[in-house]
């Protein structure tokens, strides 16, 4: 997706990411969606501020809650929508599902942490390639709890590689809060092994933007990897049915929803032409995804090819 | 004379040479040190924007091997002990063998982890293992075994240079010194396929085999002895199969023998229980059904033990090799 200032269009993002989530929940309970998904409600700010600051060619790398990250990076909500319902059309064809997607640069999985080492692989990689490219790693406060994370971010930080390392701190890992899975400081786990890093306490995609901008600029020219800890949060509950949370805390955190803070920049007309829009949009992708031909066995061919 | 050792050298030479998209991470691979077990001699001196040292971090490298591959390098990883690559494991189950398939064969990992497995050095429980039994049958993932058999440098050269998927290279300690076997006119060899062939070896001029031997790296080795005493000692005529592609695992050219013999021992280093061998064996009843004689020399299910004796009690040997496979020619 291309780097994008304009608040209409990172509204109109936003917007797909939240009517996308929740037609995705409500097809799960209709029946038509088979298997496990992870929404990001509430968390819309984080991708759509940090990849409209990317460029064509830099590398996403995401995680299990990743519909959000695919579809701010541009990603067919279709295609999503149909990998979601096992449909050949799915962007890997059903065989990935709604955690492991990947499509152009974008690169999704269900393994916490063991996607980080990847994330500066690639980085390693796109420095070597020498087009200035970056590489943005989304991950939750959870995963902070795997080891092969630090591992990453010593070599990261040795090899000076162009990576950003973007931690949305939801406060929950799964419905472990965060004062129960996570000692010392989050981001003195960056600043240990020399890596820049700032935080916030922000659901404003604006602000988001602002705080990306000169992190994926550091990384660019080679100041080695840079890391941006978003403090932040889910309405939704884990995956499906599994919310354990206090409401209360949750109509707190609500007040602060990413959509009518954004939103208030805009007209009333704007933002009704656009709601519009995107539901439409989405309408049309969810009709088709269920309108397309199941992914078939005889699509099953073997990892490696025949032996020999 | 070439040992495997050398053979293995030069390869990773001819590799770095050959394609500008190689890079050789490993714990310790510099000159003047060159490796713990000194396969990436020279290769720093050589090439010295390429070849990189890395902290000690089996997941993270192996990691950044796989990202590395999928971005276009053809990364080679040195893992310093075989024992060490279930630090690695989630690395190559969940993501390296898994991402061409499940992302509908758009990507690729063209990634080869290199490591030492096997006793037979006394260094114990931790650091002398032959664990690749618990990375086959791990779809999407290739394991190959070098063997003094065959050319184990050039093994490795296609896995690194023409290979777009993961393997993962299984050199025993052993092996290192050995030097490649030479045509001589004590047993005969025949290269069954190409790309990663097996071998098929009988002792020179003896008659039609009674016995079909499958064994893979150093353990070949102690079963090609086992082969000429079989010969020379009790009137035994057996083949043995050199196998250098564990996994995925192709019984064809086995079949063709046991089709013969209807009789079969599998030879290896890893413990015995749900091993390899059952595998072979397992395969190899299915498709010959009925009347099929099959057993199994392996480790001893136990740690493998430091002090010397007691090692070589828990290992299999000629010896052992020998005795099972007189027991089952009877």
């Amino acid at each position: 997706m291309n780097p994008c200032d304009d608040p209409l269009e990172l509204y109109r993002r936003m917007l797909l990411i939240r009517l996308f989530e929740e037609r995705a929940l409500e097809s799960f309970s209709r029946g038509l969606v088979y298997g496990t998904t992870h929404t990001a409600i509430g968390q819309e700010a984080d991708a759509v501020g940090v990849l409209s600051c990317t460029r064509p060619g830099d590398v996403i790398v995401s995680n299990h809650r990743g519909h959000g990250h695919f579809l701010a990076y541009g990603g067919p909500a279709e295609a999503l929508a149909a990998e979601m319902m096992g449909r050949a059309t799915g962007v890997c064809g059903g065989r990935g599902g709604s955690q492991h997607l990947h499509w152009k640069d974008f690169y999704a999985s269900g393994i916490l942490g063991g996607t980080i080492p990847l994330a500066a692989g690639m980085a390693l990689a796109e420095r070597e390639r020498g087009a200035g490219g970056v590489v943005v790693a989304f991950l939750g406060d959870g995963t902070l709890g795997e080891g092969v994370v630090y591992e990453s971010l010593n070599l990261a930080s040795l090899w000076e590689l162009p990576l950003v390392l973007v931690v949305e701190n939801n406060r929950y890992a799964q419905t472990t809060p965060i004062a129960r899975h996570l000692a010392g400081s989050l981001t003195g786990r960056f600043a240990a092994f020399g890596i820049p890093v700032e935080e916030a306490e922000t659901t404003d995609v604006l602000e988001v933007r602002r705080l990306t901008q000169p992190r994926l600029d550091a990384a660019r020219v080679g100041e080695g990897p840079q890391a941006l800890v978003l403090h932040t949060y889910r309405f939704s509950a884990h995956s499906k049915g599994d919310d354990t949370r206090d409401p209360a805390e949750i109509e707190r955190y609500r007040k602060a929803d990413p959509l009518p803070l954004h939103a208030a920049r805009l007209t009333a007309a704007e933002v009704e032409r656009l709601q519009r829009e995107v539901k439409q949009d989405l309408e049309r992708a969810f009709a088709a995804a269920l309108a397309a031909a199941p992914a078939s066995p005889s699509s099953l061919t073997p990892a490696l090819g025949s032996p020999r | 004379m070439t040992t495997v050792l050398e053979s293995l050298n030069r390869a990773l030479h001819a590799c770095l040479a050959e394609s500008p998209q190689v890079r050789l991470l490993g714990e310790d691979v510099l000159d003047p040190y060159g490796g713990a077990f000194k396969v990436t001699r020279g290769l720093s001196t050589a090439f010295p924007d390429r070849v990189l040292t890395t902290p000690v971090s089996e997941a993270g490298i192996v990691g950044l091997g796989v990202g590395m591959a999928l971005r276009g390098l053809r990364p080679v990883v040195e893992i310093m002990f075989g024992d060490f690559v279930l630090l690695a494991a989630d690395q190559l189950v969940n993501h390296a063998a898994k991402l061409r398939w499940m992302t509908g064969d758009q990507a690729r990992v063209p990634l080869v982890v290199r490591t030492p497995m096997g006793g037979g050095r006394g260094y114990g429980p931790t650091h002398s293992q032959s664990l690749e039994k618990h990375l086959l049958g791990t779809p999407g993932l290739r394991t190959l075994a070098a063997s003094a058999v065959g050319d184990p440098g050039a093994l490795l050269k296609t896995a690194v240079l023409s290979d777009d998927d993961p393997v993962l290279f299984i050199e025993h300690k052993l092996l290192y010194g050995k030097d490649l076997m030479a045509g001589g006119d004590e047993v005969e060899k025949l290269t069954v396929g190409d790309r990663y062939p097996a071998y098929r070896l009988r002792v020179t001029g003896a008659p039609a085999p009674s016995l079909t031997l499958v064994s893979y790296g150093y353990p070949a080795e102690q079963a090609l002895q086992a082969l000429r005493a079989l010969a020379f000692e009790h009137e035994v005529f057996a083949e043995l199969f050199v196998y250098t592609q564990l996994a995925p695992f192709d019984l064809g050219p086995l079949m063709e023998s046991v089709a013969l013999t209807h009789r079969l021992l599998t030879i290896e280093e890893g413990t015995r229980s749900l091993g390899w061998g059952a595998e072979v064996v397992a395969g190899a009843l299915e498709a010959h059904g009925a009347g099929l004689r099959a057993g199994r020399v392996a480790a001893q299910d136990l740690p493998i033990p430091a002090a010397q004796a007691l090692e070589a009690a828990v290992l299999p040997g000629p010896a052992s090799i020998t005795a099972a496979a007189l027991a089952l020619a009877r």
